[in-house]
């Protein structure tokens, strides 16, 4: 065991050294700042877009103090709803309230109409399509009764008090799917990258060095603590980053309500199921990318892993209302889905003793797991001749 | 040794536990998809020794060192390296050089050297240190500090030799360690493997070019098809063939006839064939007394390519013969 531990300890060095001090690992850490970025830009772009597309007009066909009083009840709503719950009013001063051809005008008013209201307020009559006529026939109704009612809007008076116990699960709730949330993009970021992490070692024939000095898990281990030790630094920077754009930006870190366990404990089980979620998921990756030889056929398997993670993680997110019932009870027990489900735990659930048990289930699965690919690949890949290699990639992961 | 003796003098304690043989397999077998790669191999090797495993391409020497490193587990047998069924964990006192060489590209020489040093237990400053001691030795100390994918194919592969006895190991186990190298660095090599002989060292190698193992090897296995049809001394396998006549006589018929084989028949005057049973005196005073004219006599001791023939049969012989020219024909690198 302890030369198991030291023999990793040289492949985790070796590779961790090798990452750290490469040219690309600065461009991995920039990796999160293209997305933020298309996403930001998008976001903007998408916004100013769907102001100005949606942007509803209704013209307004009445007489003309119906149509005073229709203006100042919306002007009175738009106080306690905000402007863009309500449509904006075109009056059509010169358009007959009772004109039966009142659809034409839809058209050929100043301003592209979604719909007229004509008639009178107490008997509107709103035309349209089918779908704006639907859509805005309930706000309408509450613009008309507010001219009828002709009264003032109510000023609500507010009284804060501490949080409540509704408001607190809703708070730790969010907090649960937040950690879920961060904990799934971090794994999915980081841990697809160990499938390929052997091909190196394969494409230059060290694997065979390796396998004759060390016990084959200490090379899964050393690889995979690494990789872990590499996510970890990209981690630590781009949380860094992010605390100082933040603290820069606003006037700092929003108070939020704390996770059941409290937010120094949560943040160190977020470390703690982070790295086993890495650990399992990387393993698997690990023992799957062992068994293929070229970047191709590891491109292959993105795929089907990138879809199984994808599984995984939707039932961590579904049970996360569920707490203790026997959908949850599975994703915590099954290991690749356990991280995900305990750390939403860990927001809603205070009792300590849990995460203990499930952080020493995941590692030991995480050493099933690597226990069964070192068989695997131990019968599958050392082997000499030209018939080995030729094996397809699938009849090599079964065996 | 008693305890005290052992904590002051740990090396020879190590040493007075040590078993005779470096190498002992009994009846090993390695199937791969049902194809036996290894039927039943049994082989000891002894300590200090320098052994060849002769035999053509796909006979099943690498699958051998593989079980015997520990890299692969036989299906059926015993192995044992240093008198451990576990060779992984002896792996401290192994060097191992596999056929297809390899190095991270991006890493310094020395460090290359260091860290495979590193991975048989020597301390990684310990290992820097040696390696660049080492290439200052080969000649090679202005490249101490290059990056392996800067290194000519030569300089790689001696770089990767002095990885596999950077951490002073008992055993050497060398994988077609000739391949791909010209006349002059193969020489080099062959000195290389003398000189840790020298030192106590068990060198293993596999080969198909028989010449190597004939200079270096007092004991052989060949093997042919997964089977080790011969395992011992090079003398023993030479042994196994009679000595060939090759006699020139002025007189083609006499008394003497009688001590040549009766199906020999001349070529010319040149009568080639197998030394009698009864030896060399018999024939020769047949051939004096029967006035045979002797005009030139050369007796010749089979040599291993004859030997390797006659055990393992002519078309494997022809096979390992096909794959030498092959690696020959890609010759010119430096070690």
């Amino acid at each position: 065991m302890i030369e198991t531990i030291r023999a990793a300890f040289v492949i985790a060095r070796r590779d961790f050294t090798a990452i750290i001090f490469s040219k690309s690992f600065f461009f991995f850490l920039l990796g999160p700042m293209f997305p933020l970025a298309i996403g930001l830009a998008a976001g903007s772009l998408g916004q100013q877009v769907s102001q100005d597309i949606d942007r509803p007009v209704i013209g307004v066909a009445l007489e003309d103090s119906q149509s005073a009083k229709l203006v100042s009840a919306r002007a009175a709503l738009v106080k306690n709803l905000g402007g863009a719950a309500l449509p904006e009013l075109l009056l059509l001063s010169d358009v007959n309230p009772a004109d039966p051809d009142i659809q034409t005008k839809l058209d050929t008013a100043s301003k592209p109409l979604n719909a007229i209201i004509s008639g009178s307020l107490e008997a509107p009559l709103l035309t349209g399509s089918q779908r704006d006529v639907k859509r805005w026939s309930g706000k309408i109704a509450l613009l008309t009764e507010t001219a009828l009612a002709g009264s003032n809007p109510v000023k609500v008076r507010t009284d804060f008090v501490a949080e409540t116990d509704s408001s607190e699960q809703r708070a730790r709730l969010a907090i649960a799917q937040g950690g879920q949330i961060i904990l799934i993009l971090l794994t999915m970021i980081l841990a697809g990258m160990v499938l390929s992490n052997l091909v190196e070692e394969k494409t230059n024939k060290i694997i065979e060095i390796l396998a004759a000095a060390i016990p084959m898990d200490a090379i899964f281990l050393g690889k995979l603590f690494a990789m872990l030790g590499m996510a970890l630094v990209g981690i630590t920077v781009w949380s860094t980053i992010g605390f100082i754009g933040i603290s820069v930006m606003s006037t700092g870190i929003p108070a939020l309500a704390a996770p059941a366990v409290g937010w120094p404990l949560f943040c160190i089980l977020m470390v703690l199921y982070f790295s086993m979620a890495y650990l399992l998921l990387g393993s698997l990756f690990l023992g799957i990318g062992a068994m293929a030889t070229t970047v191709r056929e590891v491109q292959t398997l993105s795929m089907p892993v990138t879809m199984g993670q994808l599984l995984v993680f939707f039932l961590a997110a579904y049970t996360v209302t569920k707490l203790e019932e026997p959908a949850e009870w599975l994703a915590v027990i099954f290991p690749f889905s356990s991280p995900f489900a305990m750390i939403a735990r860990a927001a809603q659930m205070d009792n300590i003793w849990q995460h203990g048990l499930a952080l020493v289930w995941q590692g030991l699965f995480t050493l099933i797991i690597i226990r069964f690919s070192v068989i695997l690949f131990r019968r599958n890949v050392m082997k000499s001749g030209n018939s080995a290699r030729k094996k397809k990639l699938f009849a090599r992961m079964r065996g | 040794m008693t305890s005290s003796e052992q904590e002051i003098f740990p090396a020879q304690a190590e040493h007075a536990n040590v078993p005779v043989n470096a190498i002992e397999t009994r009846n090993i077998i390695k199937r791969f998809d049902g194809e036996t790669a290894v039927d039943g191999i049994d082989l000891t090797i002894k300590r200090g020794s320098i052994f060849g495993i002769l035999g053509p391409n796909g006979a099943g020497k690498t699958t051998t060192l593989r079980m015997l490193l520990g890299i692969i587990d036989p299906d059926e047998g015993e192995r044992f390296l240093l008198g451990s069924p576990d060779p992984i964990s002896k792996a401290h006192q192994v060097g191992y050089l596999p056929e297809e060489r390899g190095l991270y590209q991006s890493m310094k020489a020395y460090d290359a050297i260091a860290f495979m040093g590193a991975l048989r237990g020597l301390p990684l400053a310990e290992g820097r240190r040696r390696g660049r001691q080492m290439m200052e030795d080969h000649g090679l100390g202005s490249a101490a500090d290059k990056q392996i994918r800067q290194l000519s194919k030569g300089m790689a592969q001696t770089v990767q030799l002095l990885g596999t006895i950077v951490h002073k190991p008992d055993l050497i186990i060398l994988d077609e360690p000739f391949s791909g190298l010209d006349a002059l660095n193969q020489g080099k090599l062959e000195r290389l493997i003398r000189a840790q002989t020298d030192k106590g060292v068990t060198v293993i190698f596999s080969t198909h070019v028989i010449a190597h193992a004939e200079r270096l090897c007092e004991d052989i296995a060949i093997i042919a098809n997964g089977k080790i049809p011969f395992a011992g001394k090079v003398s023993t396998a030479r042994d196994r063939l009679r000595p060939q006549v090759h006699l020139e006589t002025r007189n083609l018929d006499g008394a003497w006839r009688s001590a040549i084989p009766a199906d020999c028949e001349p070529l010319g005057h040149n009568w080639h064939f197998t030394l009698p049973e009864n030896g060399v005196e018999p024939l020769l005073r047949a051939l004096i007394e029967g006035d045979a004219g002797i005009e030139s006599l050369s007796i010749e001791r089979p040599g291993l390519h004859d030997a390797f023939v006659h055990i393992a049969g002519e078309a494997v012989a022809k096979e390992m013969d096909d794959n030498a020219a092959m690696h020959n024909s890609g010759l010119g690198d430096a070690i």
